[in-house]
């Protein structure tokens, strides 16, 4: 499944590596948005397939940050 | 020894009191919030300042007719130069996207300007005549801009005070929103997860400021100077061709605006005008004005999820109060907390954006049955 950006803005960090299990619920990314750091969390739990953003990058609305299997 | 006395009794050190004293201790306090603790610095430092600059007995910086802030006070925000070019920049600035994208926002922009009406009641039974009343509870509004057009245009008087009373809240907009938005809302109602917003298209971002400005100036008139600055701000950037006037708009503009306009109002806030026991009141009521709209936002978004399949996350309707994007953030901060799976930014950005024309149509409403 896709986790996608809901809100637009500049990658702050990504907090996985493809590869990884991450639960449902963890942390997998932070947005920089209004100025204010929102974290991205995973919906479901899975493992990371693709990754791809980076730190520094600039997000749009429903763009896909993560892939999970 | 004529020249030294003329000068000893030219100087301003044998007029100051304890009034002038006391001002420039309050000037420096709020100095002390602008740098130190980041109280929107923006607006803060220039009032802040021009509150000292007015208490410097002799130096005639606000004398009428001769006063070099005078007369930007006078020719700039007397005479509505300065609030409306301040909505240009803001128009230049705001993506409607949000609003655009599900119009249900627009509802609750309104909504919690309610909370200003009660506050307005609120004022008048305490002593305050009607157009002071207005002045001051428009600060619920969160908007420095329009309050600062009301105060000019309704309760000169008590203008100063409700500019430093409005800036003040917006920076405590995090402290003051939770509490209400958390006890007018039940757990399982700040977890409604609200799902991506549309996209919008080009043509509707056109389309907006223009039907916005046709029907807002057309029903309300007195808010034209704000609303048809504002959208013709927003159609600059919206057209995507005119990138040097939206630039200049967002940044120089802006900036220069912003200085004469905090410098100028500060400026009002002579002793005689400030250290009134009113004062208290001012910001006792303004504090009551965000609480209410806070409260009003959040319960119209509940009244509207009796009548939609969709439900929607009632803490956006706190975001009405239209600190932008202070409070959308606290929307978020609060969707998020509850519901890991909430992202309430950009849906909050809906009412906050809608809180901004609401509040500019209330104060054109105040001014049109208020004033004359």
């Amino acid at each position: 499944m896709e986790i996608v950006a809901y809100v637009p803005g500049k990658v702050l960090d990504v907090k996985v590596a493809v590869g990884d299990e991450v639960q449902e619920d963890q942390e997998v990314a932070v947005i920089e948005s209004m100025k204010m750091e929102t974290k991205v969390y995973a919906e479901s739990s899975g493992i990371v397939a693709e990754i791809r953003v980076k730190p520094g990058c600039m997000v749009e609305l429903g763009e896909v940050l993560l892939v999970l299997k | 020894m004529d020249a030294l006395r003329d000068v000893i009794y030219g100087s301003g050190l044998l007029h100051v009191t304890w009034g002038t004293v006391l001002m420039w201790s309050a000037a420096f306090l709020l100095m002390f919030l602008a740098i130190k603790k980041q109280y929107e610095p923006m607006l803060l430092l220039p009032i802040a300042f021009g509150m000292l600059a007015a208490n410097l007995p002799l130096a005639g910086l606000m004398e009428p007719g001769a006063g070099f802030l005078w007369r930007f006070f006078h020719y700039g925000v007397e005479w509505d130069i300065i609030p409306p070019l301040v909505f240009l920049g803001i128009g230049a600035m705001t993506d409607f996207g949000p609003v655009i994208a599900n119009p249900k926002t627009l509802l609750l922009g309104a909504g919690a300007q309610v909370g200003v009406v009660f506050t307005l009641v609120g004022a008048h039974m305490l002593g305050f005549d009607l157009r002071e009343a207005a002045a001051i509870s428009i600060i619920g509004g969160a908007d420095g801009p329009t309050t600062i057009y009301v105060g000019a245009k309704l309760a000169p008087s008590v203008l100063g005070a409700t500019a430093v009373a409005a800036y003040s809240y917006m920076a405590l907009v995090p402290l003051l929103q939770p509490p209400v938005m958390k006890l007018l809302t039940t757990k399982a109602e700040r977890q409604i997860v609200m799902r991506q917003l549309r996209p919008v298209s080009k043509v509707e971002r056109l389309l907006f400021p223009l039907v916005s400005t046709l029907v807002i100036c057309l029903l309300v008139p007195a808010s034209a100077p704000l609303m048809a600055m504002f959208m013709v701000g927003n159609l600059f950037r919206e057209s995507g061709v005119v990138d040097r006037l939206v630039k200049s708009s967002q940044n120089e503009l802006m900036n220069i605006i912003i200085m004469l306009l905090g410098l100028s109002v500060g400026a009002t806030l002579s002793a005689e005008t400030f250290l009134r026991p009113q004062v208290l009141m001012i910001f006792g009521l303004g504090m009551i004005a965000f609480i209410l709209c806070t409260a009003t936002g959040v319960l119209l978004a509940k009244f509207m999820n009796l009548f939609l399949k969709e439900k929607i996350n009632p803490l956006i309707g706190a975001a009405g109060v239209s600190a932008v994007p202070m409070s959308a953030r606290v929307v978020h901060a609060i969707g998020s907390e509850a519901n890991r799976k909430n992202y309430l930014l950009m849906h909050a950005m809906g009412p906050n954006l809608a809180g901004v024309i609401g509040t500019a149509v209330l104060a054109g409403v105040f001014i049109s049955v208020l004033g004359g």
